[in-house]
């Protein structure tokens, strides 16, 4: 059978990322729908035995391409393979992670194939769709759903000719679920050579160092976010002093990040990272749709903005109106005061 | 051996001032109503394009954009920073283009630039973020990419290689990569020079030809219509799909593999919500209610 779904795995060491674990469990779900097998693709070195980590999520097909030459990931060999086992597989659809890694070999990979590829989706459906030019209909298209420019607007994307239908998406969107822990999948090892010339590795990685997360931002059962509300750096300080007092995390927008008050790796939304905590402060954030998507979903969600009418206002359970500057000290002093 | 250097750079609109009426009806921007910037990440990118100039007497570095008319002034910016000369591709062709068909019109620009060791571009434009353009020019013409780029550490003219920092998913790493390749270049490297007063004084007139025709409009004169005669580096570079050899297929909405579907202005349900003073006996209140239910402490 042709036409499956096919998710790309990102192995660090010699173990499957979240993020394609998440995606395997979305998979999982379209190829059900559709009626189709899901595949994975696992590139790297030393991979025996990945099969444990990768079948359970219910992967019927497992593709291991194993070469010391194939990790540390560069571009051209994993993409020389998923171009030319694409090419013989005929996916309808395949599913990365919106990663470093993803994110530099989806478009190498989609421009070769010449076909489409949307980033950093929220949601992945499948429905049918008409072109409203040519009249023509499709069934069971993928709907790539992503937060777009401007305003409150969700676009939804398809790939109505072209195949296989791309998207990536970001760690922590998807939820991460074992389908069956004994899932019957075959596992095929594929000859390298085959599918890599020599001629493709031409990127040497000379050093490499991986740091320890500096925080922990994605599993924070408290997470207290600022804004470009929150003025500066400085200000900033003031939200680390109230985090660690409420054992927190400190997660930023993308305009105080883009302003410098925060580092990237605390931007929280449909390009930063995704949180459902069980409370989240939003300090000077606005909400414009490309925030909420990263935290809509926490449990308890408290506004503190000088604008009653800012648009996080409608997704939080209370709202402060007042100055950050004046609010979270009062917060800091009164939760001193009582939690003892 | 000098280097023949290509940056790739993009307007964008300003995403911090978004109106609400910034989209059309087909669900692709309205770029019209925006205020438009130089893309931040394409400067950190032209700024190490201008440190291998530096490094390498002799170098030239040219500047591709694609967008409309008032793209020029993208253009300008580089030139006021050290570019040697650029080129504005520019065509209704073009228009509604999804990564694939801009990366596709990029390439052939680029390879009607001819010469070149390294194309140079930001990781990713703002209004998208998407960081796909960059990989899909380095497939298009066959050349090996290194993205996320922090510096360029070195460059051996001889053996032709180039050793670059780069970030990857939680850390760093160092690669060594033949030339000619693509390079894209993140936002946390060096931010880019600022403009060069005598440089601002030479450019500050240089105008596309689209930008010449607006000022002409209604039979006006161009002012200081001699100058471009004189100093024909202020007649800013524009190419045409046709100038550039492009397949109109491959181009804009046609070559566009993806299409916009539907865009949805949701607006939230209102929770039900508490809404509350910064006063401290609220503030107070909201942290006691807090305790009380075990969110917090
Ligand atoms: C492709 C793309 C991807 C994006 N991805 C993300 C993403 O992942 N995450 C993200 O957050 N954004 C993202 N954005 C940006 C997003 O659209 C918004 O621009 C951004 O979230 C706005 O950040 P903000 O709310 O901090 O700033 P603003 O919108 O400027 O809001 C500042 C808020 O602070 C309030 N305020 C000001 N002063 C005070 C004070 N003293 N006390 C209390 N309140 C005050 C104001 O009333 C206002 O509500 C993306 C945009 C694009 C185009």
């Amino acid at each position: 059978m042709m036409n499956n779904i096919f998710v790309y795995l990102e192995i660090e060491g010699r173990t499957v990322a979240d993020v394609s674990l998440e995606l395997l469990t979305k998979g999982r779900k379209l190829a059900t729908r559709q009626g189709c097998r899901l595949e994975a693709v696992a590139i790297g070195s030393q991979l025996d035995g990945i099969e444990a980590q990768v079948l359970p999520y219910g992967v019927d097909v497992l593709h291991v391409f194993d070469d010391p030459k194939l990790a540390p990931y560069t571009t051209q060999p994993h993409a020389s393979v998923l171009i030319r086992l694409f090419k013989e597989e005929k996916p309808q659809i395949c599913l990365m992670g919106a990663t470093v890694i993803g994110r530099d070999l989806g478009p190498r990979v989609s421009s070769a194939l010449k076909s489409g590829l949307t980033a950093d989706c929220t949601s992945l459906e499948i429905g049918d769709h008409a072109d409203g030019k040519t009249g023509k209909e499709y069934k069971d298209l993928l709907y790539q759903i992503r937060p777009a420019f401007g305003g409150n607007i969700i676009a939804t994307i398809v790939n109505p000719e072209h195949r296989p239908q791309m998207a990536t998406v970001r760690e922590g969107v998807m939820k991460k679920e074992i389908l069956d822990p004994k899932h019957p999948g075959t596992v095929v090892k594929h000859k390298v050579a085959d599918y890599v010339p020599d001629t493709e590795y031409v990127i040497k990685v000379i050093d490499r160092h991986i740091q320890k997360a500096k925080h922990n931002l994605k599993g924070a059962p408290i997470v207290v976010a600022g804004g470009y509300g929150m003025g500066s750096r400085e200000g900033f300080d003031l939200l680390f002093e109230l985090a660690h007092e409420l054992h927190a995390e400190v997660g930023a927008s993308r305009a105080a990040v883009d302003a410098g008050f925060a580092d990237h790796d605390r931007q929280v939304g449909q390009t930063g990272v995704t949180v459902r905590p069980k409370l989240y402060i939003a300090c000077g954030i606005s909400g414009q749709i490309q925030h909420l998507a990263g935290m809509q979903e926490s449990k308890i969600i408290i506004s503190i903005n000088t604008d009653p009418d800012a648009p996080i206002n409608a997704v939080a359970d209370y709202v402060v109106v007042g100055k950050v500057e004046e609010v979270v000290p009062k917060m800091i002093k009164y939760y001193k005061a009582h939690s003892k | 051996m000098s280097l023949k250097i290509v940056v790739l750079a993009k307007q964008v609109p300003d995403t911090r001032n978004v109106g609400k009426d910034a989209m059309k009806e087909d669900g692709t921007i309205n770029r019209a109503a925006l205020p438009a910037i130089f893309n931040p990440e394409d400067l950190n990118a032209l700024e190490q394009a201008l440190k291998l100039k530096d490094a390498f007497p002799g170098s030239t570095v040219s500047l591709l954009t694609m967008g409309p008319g008032r793209a020029a002034e993208i253009l300008r910016e580089g030139l006021y920073r050290g570019v040697d000369q650029g080129f504005l591709l520019t065509d209704r062709a073009f228009a509604g283009a999804d990564t694939l068909a801009t990366s596709y019109a990029l390439a052939t620009a680029i390879r009607k630039i001819g010469d070149f060791d390294i194309i140079i571009g930001g990781r990713q434009a703002i209004d998208g973020d998407t960081a796909q353009v960059g990989p899909q020019v380095a497939e298009k013409l066959g050349l090996p990419q290194v993205t996320y780029a922090e510096e360029i550490l070195n460059l051996d003219k001889k053996i032709r290689t180039i050793t670059i920092l780069r970030h990857i998913d939680g850390g760093v790493e160092t690669v060594e990569a033949p030339l000619p390749l693509v390079v894209t270049v993140n936002g946390s490297a060096a931010p880019c020079r600022p403009r060069n007063a005598k440089l601002v004084m030479k450019y500050k007139r240089a105008l596309g030809a689209q930008e010449k025709a607006a000022l002409m409009q209604n039979g006006a004169e161009l002012p200081y219509a001699d100058l471009y005669e004189t100093r024909p580096y202020l007649n800013l570079t524009e190419w045409s799909a046709a100038d550039v050899d492009a397949d109109l297929d491959q181009c804009g909405l046609n070559g566009s593999p993806t299409k916009v579907k539907t865009v949805m202005n949701i607006s939230f349900q209102a929770k039900e919500n508490k809404s509350l003073t910064g006063s401290d006996n609220d503030v107070e209140e909201l942290v006691v209610e807090l305790l009380s239910n075990h969110t917090i402490g």
